[in-house]
C-alpha cells in the first residue's frame, strides 16, 4: 500500500496543472480516488462528515444487482439447454451463460468509462461515479444475442445524449440505461424483440420440436396464453427474456438490500407495484379479451416489471425528488407499464417506456408537491395573521 | 405539566470526548479578545488604540451600519492589539486583562422596576446587547424592534455539547432576573425549551416564562427548531433568542452593577486527556486550555463550538462570541486505501451500507475527513431524515444556489440558520457545503430586502 501512495504521489505532479500530462488529470485524479480515499477534510460548516459517499453508494446498489447478474447467467444457459435439447449442471449452465455476459459487460464498461474519462477531461472535472451502476444495469436489460457494436453504440449514444450533454451524473433528465435501451429499441427492433433473440444461438439453429423462446409477455400479446409459464416459473425466473430480468426472487434480493441500506427509495418501489395492480384490477374489471383478464399479480413477475420498479425507477436523479412526489411517480409508472402492456400489443414490454415517460414528467410532479408545500405554508401565515 | 412536542427526525452522533460533570480548576488566561468576524456582516468600527487602557464594559468597537449596537471589554486591562487580516479587516482585539476586572459602573436596579427603554439602555451600554440575536438570519437584534416572543433553548442536543443544568446550578436568582429584564423587551412570552427530563430541573423554578418539552434526538435543542413548532416564523415577524447562560450575565448586570462575564464552557473532544468543565471569561484566550489538556498525538483540530456548527481556531486562538463549548478532534488529512469499499467499522454513517446500525451504542471518534469527494446532488430524501422542520431542504438550497429570492423566502429562509441545517450536511452523499449556501442565501436576503 505504501509504495503504491509512493507511486501516485510521485507522479502527482506530472498530471497537475502546468505538469506535461496535465491532459489526463482527471483520469489521473479518478484513479487515485477510487484507490485511495482522498485527503480532503471539511473546509467551511461541518467538522465530520458521514463515513458515506457516492462510491460507496454505487457499490451497493452493484451489490444488489449480483443476484440478478448471477441468476441471469444460469438462465442463458438453462434456456439455451431447453432449446437444444442439451443436459448441462447449474455450474456449466452458470459458467455457459457467464461467459456470453462477460464480452457486454466489458464493451459496456469500456465505451461508457472511456466517454466519462474524455468528457470529464474536457470539462476539467471530475469523473463521477454515476456509469459504474449503469454500465452493469445496460448488459442486463438486453437481450443475450445482441451484437456487441450496437451495445457500443448505444452506450456512446446514452451517455452523451442521455447524460453528458445535460452536464453528467446528477444532472440528467432520464435514465441512462434505458436511453441505451430505448435507443437499441428503435433503432435495431429486430434484435430488441421478437421470439428469437432471448436465447443464445436461437436465430442461427434449429431447436428442439415445440421451443418457440417467446417470453411470457409475447405469448399473452399473440393471444397464447394457454403456453404461458407457470407463476412460480415467472417468479423464479425460468422463462426467456431480458438477462437480468427474469427472476423477480433474484431482483428482490436486490431490492431488499437496497431498502435496508436505504440507498433506494421504497416507497418508488411500492407505489409502482401499487399502481401496476391497480390498473391490472381495472382491467380484470372491464375485461374483453384474455389479456385484460389476467391476474394483476401476474404483471409484477413478467417482463421487466419488477426489475424497473426496483433498479431503475428508483435512480434518485430521474426519479421524482420530493418525499410525496415519489408516491405519485412511482404509482404513475406501474400503471402506465401496466396500460401499455394491456392495450398496446406493438409494445410488449411497457416498463421501459413508462420509466422513460415518468422520468421527464417527474419535474413537474416536484414542481406541484413544491407548490403546494409553499401554499401550505402561505396559508399557515395568513392563519396567524388572522388570528 | 408543560406541552411535550416529540421530534421523530434528527440525529445523535455519539463521539468520544464528553464532559466529564466536574469543574476542572480553572486556567486563567491572560489575553482576552473580542471577534469582529464571530458577527456575520458587521462593520466594525474601531473605538480603542493599542496601549489604551480599558475597563470590562468599555466600548471598543460598533457596528456601522447599526452604529447602537456597541461591543465592550469583557475585562479590564490594556487594549494589545487591533489584529488586522487580509485588506486591514479587524480579525480581534486582543486585551490583557490586569487581573482586577474592574467594571464600568451601571445602575444597579431591579429590572421589574425599570421601563424598556432603561432596560434597553443598560444592554447597550454594557455592551450585552449583541447577546440577543434575531430570526429570521441570526445576526444581532435590532434595538429599535421589539419581538413577538423571546426563545431560550434550555438545552444542547449537539454532539458532546453541555450540560445545561450543570453549568447552570445555582444561579436561579441571577436567572431570574435576567428573565424578569427579557420580559421587559417584549410583549409577548418567554419561550423555553426543555428536555422532558428536564421537568424537576433548574428551568421549573423559573417564573415569568413559559415552558415547553422537546422529545427527540438532535437538533432538538436548536433554538430555531423550537420556535418552528412553537411559533413559525412568517414573512415579516421577528424573533429574538439568547442562551441561558447570557442571561445569567444580564442577570448579574442588573444585580451588581457591573459587568462579570464569567462563563462555564465544556472542553470535550477525543483528542482531550480529561474532557471537563472550565470555568473561564468571555472571550478568553484558550492557548494554555489546549497546550495542557490535549494529547498532543498527532495532528489536532480546534474548533470553538462544537463538531458540526463550530468555527476552526488554532492552538492560540480565542473563544467565539456565542460558543460554551471547544472541541477537539483528530484532523483527517490522510489517505485510505480502497476506503469507499473497506467495512470502516469505526466510522459512523446513518446508512445501513456501513456496520455502525449494528452498534447503537458505540462511541467514534471522527475526525475531520471529508471520507469522499464532493459531488452534484444525487441522492434525495437524506435531509429531510435529519431535519425535523415542515420544510423542503433540498429546494431551498437550490433556490439560494439560483439566487431566487422569491423562492428562497417562500421555502422558508427565515425560519432557518446554520446551525438548523448542520445536519444536512453531515448526512449528505455529496458533501455539499450546505452551511456556506445558506450562509450566502442570508447575506443575499439582507442585501436585496435589508435586514
Amino acid at each position: 500500500m505504501k509504495s503504491l501512495r509512493k507511486l501516485i504521489d510521485n507522479n502527482k505532479p506530472h498530471f497537475q496543472k502546468g505538469g506535461k500530462l496535465a491532459k489526463f488529470g482527471s483520469t489521473f485524479v479518478a484513479i487515485e480516488a477510487f484507490l485511495f480515499t482522498p485527503n480532503h477534510t471539511s473546509k467551511t460548516g461541518v467538522h465530520i462528515h458521514d463515513a458515506i459517499d457516492l462510491k460507496r453508494t454505487m457499490t451497493v446498489v452493484i451489490l444488489a444487482l449480483v443476484p440478478a447478474l448471477l441468476f441471469g447467467s444460469w438462465n442463458i444457459g438453462y434456456q439455451n439447454g431447453l432449446a437444444f435439447g442439451i443436459e448441462r449442471g447449474i455450474p456449466e449452465n452458470f459458467m455457459f451463460g457467464f461467459l456470453k455476459i462477460l464480452p457486454l459487460i466489458i464493451v459496456s464498461y469500456g465505451v461508457g468509462l472511456g466517454i466519462e474519462f474524455i468528457s470529464a477531461q474536457i470539462r476539467g472535472h471530475e469523473v463521477n461515479e454515476g456509469f459504474l451502476v449503469t454500465g452493469i444495469l445496460i448488459p442486463l436489460i438486453l437481450p443475450v444475442n445482441i451484437p456487441l457494436w450496437m451495445v457500443a453504440l448505444a452506450v456512446a449514444f446514452a451517455v452523451i445524449f442521455g447524460k453528458e450533454i445535460f452536464g453528467g451524473t446528477g444532472y440528467n433528465i432520464m435514465n441512462v440505461a434505458l436511453v441505451a435501451r430505448a435507443f437499441l429499441f428503435f433503432a435495431y427492433p429486430s434484435k430488441m424483440s421478437g421470439d428469437a433473440v432471448w436465447i443464445y444461438d436461437l436465430p442461427t439453429k434449429v431447436p428442439v420440436d415445440g421451443f418457440s423462446g417467446a417470453t411470457p409477455l409475447a405469448q399473452l400479446a399473440q393471444g397464447a396464453s394457454s403456453k404461458m409459464a407457470s407463476f412460480y416459473d415467472m417468479f423464479m425466473g425460468f422463462i426467456p427474456g431480458s438477462i437480468g430480468e427474469t427472476s423477480t426472487l433474484a431482483i428482490l434480493i436486490g431490492a431488499a438490500i437496497l431498502i435496508f441500506t436505504g440507498i433506494a427509495s421504497w416507497k418508488i418501489m411500492l407505489s409502482t407495484v401499487f399502481g401496476a395492480l391497480a390498473i391490472g384490477i381495472l382491467c380484470n374489471l372491464l375485461a374483453v379479451n384474455e389479456y385484460m383478464a389476467l391476474p394483476p399479480y401476474y404483471h409484477l413477475v413478467m417482463g421487466g416489471f419488477a426489475f424497473g420498479a426496483v433498479f431503475m425507477a428508483t435512480d434518485p436523479v430521474t426519479a421524482a425528488h420530493t418525499e410525496k412526489g415519489k408516491w405519485i411517480y412511482g404509482f404513475m409508472i406501474g400503471a402506465f407499464a401496466v396500460t401499455i402492456r394491456v392495450f398496446n400489443p406493438a409494445y410488449p414490454e411497457g416498463m421501459m417506456l413508462a420509466i422513460l415517460l415518468m422520468n421527464i414528467w417527474s419535474p413537474l410532479i416536484d414542481y406541484f408537491v413544491i407548490e403546494s408545500h409553499i401554499k401550505r405554508r402561505l396559508k399557515r401565515a395568513k392563519l396567524k395573521a388572522n388570528a | 405539566m408543560s406541552k411535550v412536542i416529540r421530534l421523530k427526525r434528527g440525529l445523535n452522533i455519539h463521539l468520544i470526548g464528553e464532559a466529564e460533570k466536574i469543574l476542572a480548576t480553572s486556567i486563567e488566561a491572560e489575553q482576552f479578545a473580542i471577534k469582529p468576524t464571530d458577527f456575520p456582516g458587521l462593520a466594525p468600527k474601531i473605538l480603542v488604540k493599542a496601549g489604551q487602557l480599558v475597563k470590562a464594559g468599555e466600548p471598543v468597537f460598533f457596528d456601522k451600519n447599526n452604529p447602537d449596537i456597541l461591543f465592550t471589554a469583557p475585562v479590564s486591562g490594556e487594549v494589545l492589539e487591533i489584529k488586522r487580516g487580509e485588506r486591514r479587516k479587524v480579525l480581534e482585539i486582543i486585551i490583557r486583562s490586569d487581573g482586577k476586572n474592574d467594571s464600568v459602573e451601571y445602575s444597579k436596579a431591579d429590572p421589574q422596576k425599570l421601563s424598556r427603554d432603561e432596560i434597553k439602555g443598560q444592554l447597550i451600554s454594557s455592551g450585552l446587547w449583541p447577546f440577543l440575536k434575531q430570526r429570521p438570519y441570526g445576526t444581532v437584534a435590532k434595538p429599535g424592534s421589539s419581538p413577538l416572543h423571546i426563545f431560550i433553548s434550555g438545552f444542547d442536543s449537539a454532539p458532546l455539547a453541555p450540560d445545561y443544568e450543570f453549568i447552570l446550578k445555582g444561579q436561579d436568582s441571577v436567572f431570574q432576573t435576567g428573565i424578569n429584564a427579557l420580559a421587559k423587551l417584549t410583549d409577548g412570552r418567554i419561550h423555553v425549551g426543555i428536555r422532558p427530563e428536564q421537568e424537576n430541573g433548574f428551568f421549573s423554578g423559573i417564573k415569568n416564562i413559559e415552558i415547553t418539552q422537546f422529545s427527540g434526538p438532535h437538533p432538538a435543542g436548536n433554538v430555531g427548531i423550537q420556535i418552528h413548532h412553537i411559533n413559525p416564523i412568517n414573512k415579516g415577524d421577528l424573533i429574538w433568542t439568547i442562551s441561558p447562560q447570557e442571561v445569567i450575565y444580564i442577570g448579574r448586570l442588573f444585580e451588581t452593577g457591573k459587568i462579570d462575564l464569567k462563563k462555564i464552557i465544556a472542553f470535550t473532544g477525543s483528542e482531550v486527556k480529561s474532557p471537563k468543565y472550565y470555568q473561564v471569561i468571555h472571550g478568553t484566550n484558550l492557548g494554555v486550555l489546549l497546550q495542557k489538556a490535549t494529547k498532543q498525538e498527532g495532528k489536532e483540530r480546534f474548533i470553538s463550538g462544537n463538531v458540526l456548527t463550530g468555527i476552526r481556531i488554532d492552538a492560540k486562538a480565542y473563544l467565539g462570541f456565542y460558543d460554551q463549548q471547544v472541541t477537539v478532534i483528530p484532523e483527517g488529512d490522510y489517505y485510505e486505501f480502497l476506503g469507499w469499499a473497506m467495512p470502516r467499522l469505526n466510522k459512523f454513517s446513518i446508512s445501513r451500507s456501513y456496520f455502525s446500525w449494528l452498534f447503537p451504542k458505540k462511541m467514534y471518534k471522527a475526525d475531520s475527513n471529508l471520507n469522499g469527494e464532493e459531488r452534484a446532488f444525487v441522492m434525495t430524501g437524506q435531509y429531510e431524515k435529519v431535519l425535523p422542520m415542515d420544510i423542503l431542504p433540498v429546494y431551498l438550497m437550490k433556490a439560494i444556489i439560483a439566487d431566487d429570492l422569491d423562492k428562497m423566502e417562500q421555502l422558508g429562509i427565515y425560519e432557518v440558520i446554520e446551525e438548523d441545517l448542520a445536519l444536512c450536511e453531515y448526512v449528505c452523499t455529496s458533501k455539499t457545503e450546505v452551511q456556506r449556501i445558506l450562509r450566502d442565501g442570508i447575506h443575499l436576503m439582507i442585501k436585496e430586502l435589508g435586514n
